[in-house]
């Protein structure tokens, strides 16, 4: 493959240092592409700002600084065809008929506010679009258009044309879920919140002892609005703890809801009983008021990141859509003619036999074509095509495979380099990778209750409840029979524990959120409860303790020249090789890049081009002592090595080491104090000395690890009754992280795509897993004391109502007073033991040793 | 104070619209997303005819 470069003309490198796109902000080869004085780094990029333009829409520039996202394929027409067959189309659409049509995008580019104005302005770039609508928060935007005038491939060619190429997974097709439940919740509040401030406006007569100035019959009537008014709040805005007191009944369990159910439910029928009778005027305001506060601490635990997916299978992995080579029988025939002497790819080439299908249409014996960086979506064999497979996402390996013709392909695999023709074998849903799912880990739901702390608490609680109601109803039945049941009903009042179930919401909630700044993400708060009795630590290296693909590059060797520096680096470009790119990203300066000539790339062993006259080859040891190449430095197992010769003199090595994320030793010391320590790797056993000085000698380090058995290392682990938490980041993790009480996804980019896990951890944050986990128990701390606190309030309420004598204002006052200052205290401890971990990470002067870096 | 058992139906109804209008904005979707409208109010919508004409390329 030729790949000249763009013949520009060279200006000196001082003028030319800082050639950035005006439209992405990403650096220039050089200016070939430009406009009114503006440069662009590519076509794509320059199309998209002459549409802009044209459109009178460059206000975009001016809205944000970093508004443009570089547009990566140039926008072939028929990439999105298969979005017009109506199987998909109906599937992935909101809502369609004659004239009108709706549908929703998830679009991981928009970033910044110009990203909202330009696509809420889609209107102006294609007549038939109508009103579009972004949710930022989601990444998401809906899109309406005529049904007639625009197709669905159009307005998907348009969005990936100015860069916002939605995503189009296998999952998208699945139904989303819609924000009923969230909107059900909001008019609850808003019932709840309705009738407690009215009420509350009503019984102020009542509390001042006033109810004498408009005669008997204010009383009566107050009374009997205030019984309107929290009627839809009883019915209504509780029933989610009706609903869950009696379930938990009916399971013989006395979790939280339950007291809250029978407070309520005495409170109700205590206010009716006395309304009915003009005896007074109940606990109305305290019941709505109970209620609004119960309702607003679920508001707050339900905080979720829209935009991070915790339960993703491999349906979000794969693409919608493959390129398919059209009536692959025919072809098969053709091609057993022409088996050797016309590859398939020409094939496809010239006659243009391609054609986008959704993959749930492909079948076994289909042949897709697969370019680069595009995953294999189902187990095939290799027809066509030097094929390097990178199966880090599912292996955990760190290095690409070459495969050879005929050779068994996973699915799962991402293809490097130029394209590949393969043949399905299996079907999507029954290959190597899938079959993971079907593990016993995916199938049932293994992972601890939810809300452990509240509910063991509450379970002794409601005993001690019941028996001192009791206990006073049978003294005042004997003392003054008069005030039995006012006594029991008033202990059930009191002690109803609302404070009580909001301390762990608010708690944890606000321990969510510290977290959630400094880069974790929890699927829910109550995973701090498992995350601080974890007793066992298990990591996954490649991805999660190393950092991919951002090693350290060492040379070996005679020292390179600056000239010889650029030959290299400007040889580097033009490959997609990932040793190559992390070759170029090392040694890239200030250098401006030379033109290459003749560039050939032999997949598996290596490059060569003419560069400035000089023949210069960078590949594997073997490739050179093919080509007479002697060379002398010898093979070391710090990491991958790529050998250069030039004119045909061998000059040195790259060593490309497996960088070991900062302050990695650090973390695992810590931890290994209070936790068990593992690691599973999927990779060869090449680095087990580094890890052994690492984890010490007690930990156990396995290597060659299949996604199933370390799978069933956690499920061993757990068997001897640890708590365990797996730190990973690939597919080939994905069974684990299932399985481990608290799976732990480390992501490079926070919105990228990580396996279904508990915990969403910015790569960043893995240096700071202990301070992690020394938050996750003080935060449980504060939850007990927090505990302790409304038990103190309950004891003076119950301390009253025993004596028979709760007057409605007491309980208007301790019940809010109780709440706000459980909910305050819960709040601001947990902000407080959350300042450390807000605060920047302390950087720790410690340099790797070793030889010097190039960067 | 008589008056007062006519206030208090008035009261009533005027609190019950404001009950019945926050319904209509949860249920119109105005809850769902708290975030984006804030941003959106951020750009100054700038009417296009004057703007086309600047920035046309001649």
């Amino acid at each position: 493959m030729t790949q000249p470069i763009a013949t520009a003309q060279r200006v000196a490198p001082a003028t030319q240092e800082k050639l950035t796109c005006f439209h992405c902000g990403t650096l220039c080869r050089d200016d070939s592409y430009r406009r009114e004085e503006k440069v662009f780094c590519c076509h794509g990029c320059q199309t998209v700002f002459e549409l802009l333009t044209e459109n009178g829409l460059t206000q975009f520039y001016q809205l944000s600084s970093t508004a443009g996202v570089r547009v990566n394929a140039s926008a072939q027409t028929d990439r999105f065809k298969f979005l017009d067959e109506p199987l998909v189309r109906e599937r992935l659409v909101d809502f369609s008929n004659a004239t009108l049509t709706r549908v929703t995008f998830l679009i991981p580019s928009i970033h910044c506010i110009a990203c909202v104005w330009l696509l809420e302005n889609l209107f102006r770039l294609q007549p038939g679009i109508g009103q579009s609508q972004v949710n930022f928060p989601r990444k998401e935007v809906a899109i309406a258009f005529e049904t007639q005038r625009v197709k669905l491939s159009e307005v998907v060619t348009l969005l990936a044309s100015l860069g916002y190429e939605p995503e189009l997974k296998l999952s998208s097709l699945d139904a989303k879920p819609r924000s009923q439940l969230a909107r059900r919740l909001w008019i609850q509040i808003g019932f709840a919140g309705f009738a407690f401030s009215n009420i509350m406006l009503f019984s102020i007569s009542d509390y001042f002892g006033l109810d004498s100035f408009a005669g008997g019959n204010f009383r009566k009537v107050t009374g009997v609005i205030s019984l309107l008014l929290a009627l839809p709040v009883v019915t209504f805005s509780a029933q989610d703890y009706w609903r869950a007191a009696w379930t938990s009944l009916k399971q013989k369990l006395l979790n939280i809801d339950v007291p809250i159910a029978a407070g309520v439910a005495a409170i109700f029928i205590q206010s009716c009983y006395e309304v009915f009778t003009g005896r007074g005027n109940g606990y109305f305001d305290s019941l709505c008021g109970l209620i609004f506060f119960l309702l607003c601490g679920k508001l707050f635990q339900q905080k979720t990141y829209d935009r991070l997916a915790f339960d993703r299978d491999y349906k979000s992995f794969f693409p919608l859509s493959v390129t398919r080579l059209c009536s692959s029988r025919r072809e098969k025939a053709l091609t057993k003619k022409t088996e050797n002497n016309l590859s398939l790819l020409t094939l496809a080439a010239t006659k243009k036999i391609e054609e986008q299908v959704s993959l749930s249409q492909i079948t076994i014996g289909d042949r897709l074509v697969i370019r680069n960086g595009e995953l294999i979506p189902a187990d095939a064999r290799l027809l066509d095509g030097p094929a390097l497979i990178d199966y880090s996402f599912v292996t955990g390996e760190s290095e690409p495979v070459e495969k050879k013709w005929d050779d068994y392909l996973y699915a799962g695999g991402r293809q490097m380099g130029g394209a590949i023709v393969i043949e399905m074998v299996k079907a999507v849903s029954q290959s190597y990778l899938t079959s993971l799912w079907n593990q016993d880990a995916f199938q049932k739901e293994h992972k601890r209750a939810l809300n452990r702390l509240t509910n063991t608490y509450s379970q002794r609680f409601t005993k001690i409840v019941i028996v001192i109601a009791f206990g006073a109803a049978a003294y005042w039945a004997w003392a003054n029979p008069a005030i039995s049941l006012k006594a029991f009903t008033s202990v059930l009042i009191v002690a109803c524990p609302c404070a009580l179930a909001l301390a762990a919401p608010f708690a944890l909630g606000t321990a969510q959120r510290v977290l959630a700044r400094s880069g974790v993400f929890l699927k829910n708060p109550y995973i701090l409860e498992t995350l601080a009795e974890v007793d066992a630590v298990v990591f996954d290296k490649t991805g999660t303790l190393t950092e991919a693909g951002a090693g350290n590059v060492v040379w070996r060797g005679d020292t390179l020249t600056e000239t010889e520096e650029r030959w290299l680096y400007s040889m580097t470009r033009h490959s997609t090789h990932p040793l190559a790119v992390r070759i170029g990203e090392a040694i890239q300066r200030e250098h401006f890049p030379e033109t290459v000539r003749s560039f050939l790339e032999t997949a598996g062993c290596g490059m060569e081009a003419s560069v400035a006259g000089n023949e210069i080859w960078m590949g594997s040891a073997s490739w050179l002592q093919s080509r007479l190449v002697h060379v002398t430095e010898k093979p070391t197992n710090a990491g991958s090595v790529v050998h250069v010769a030039s004119n045909g003199k061998y000059r040195g090595c790259f060593v490309l080491a497996n960088a070991l994320r900062t302050n990695a030793e650090n973390v695992i010391g810590t931890l290994s104090r209070d936790c068990s320590v593992a690691l599973l790797s999927g990779d060869n056993e090449r680095e087990r000395e580094t890890f052994t000085k690492i984890f010490g000698g007690k930990a156990q380090l396995h290597f060659n690890q299949s996604p199933l058995s370390k799978l069933n290392f956690i499920r061993a682990l757990q068997q001897t009754n640890k708590t365990v938490m797996m730190v990973g980041d690939g597919l080939n993790d994905a069974g684990a992280l299932k399985q481990a009480d608290v799976g732990v996804a480390v992501v490079e980019n926070v919105s990228a795509f990580s396996p279904a896990s508990d915990v969403i951890l910015a790569a960043g944050m893995v240096s700071r897993l202990d301070e992690v986990c020394a938050f996750a128990r003080s935060s449980v701390r504060i939850v007990r004391t927090a505990f302790v606190i409304s038990a103190l309030y309950n004891l003076v309420g119950v301390g009253i109502a025993a004596n028979g004598r709760l007057a409605p204002v007491v309980c208007a006052i301790l019940m809010p007073l109780s709440s706000v200052s459980v909910v305050g205290f819960a709040c601001l401890a947990a902000k407080w033991a959350g300042r450390k971990l807000n605060a920047p990470p302390v950087s720790n002067g410690k340099k790797r040793s070793g030889p010097a870096k190039i960067r | 104070m008589i008056i007062i058992f006519l206030l208090i139906p008035l009261s009533i109804v005027v609190a019950a619209g404001f009950l019945l209008a926050f319904i209509w904005a949860v249920r119109s979707g105005q809850y769902d997303d708290t975030c984006t409208p804030a941003m959106r109010m951020l750009i100054e919508e700038k009417n296009s005819a004057g703007e086309i004409s600047k920035t046309k390329i001649k």
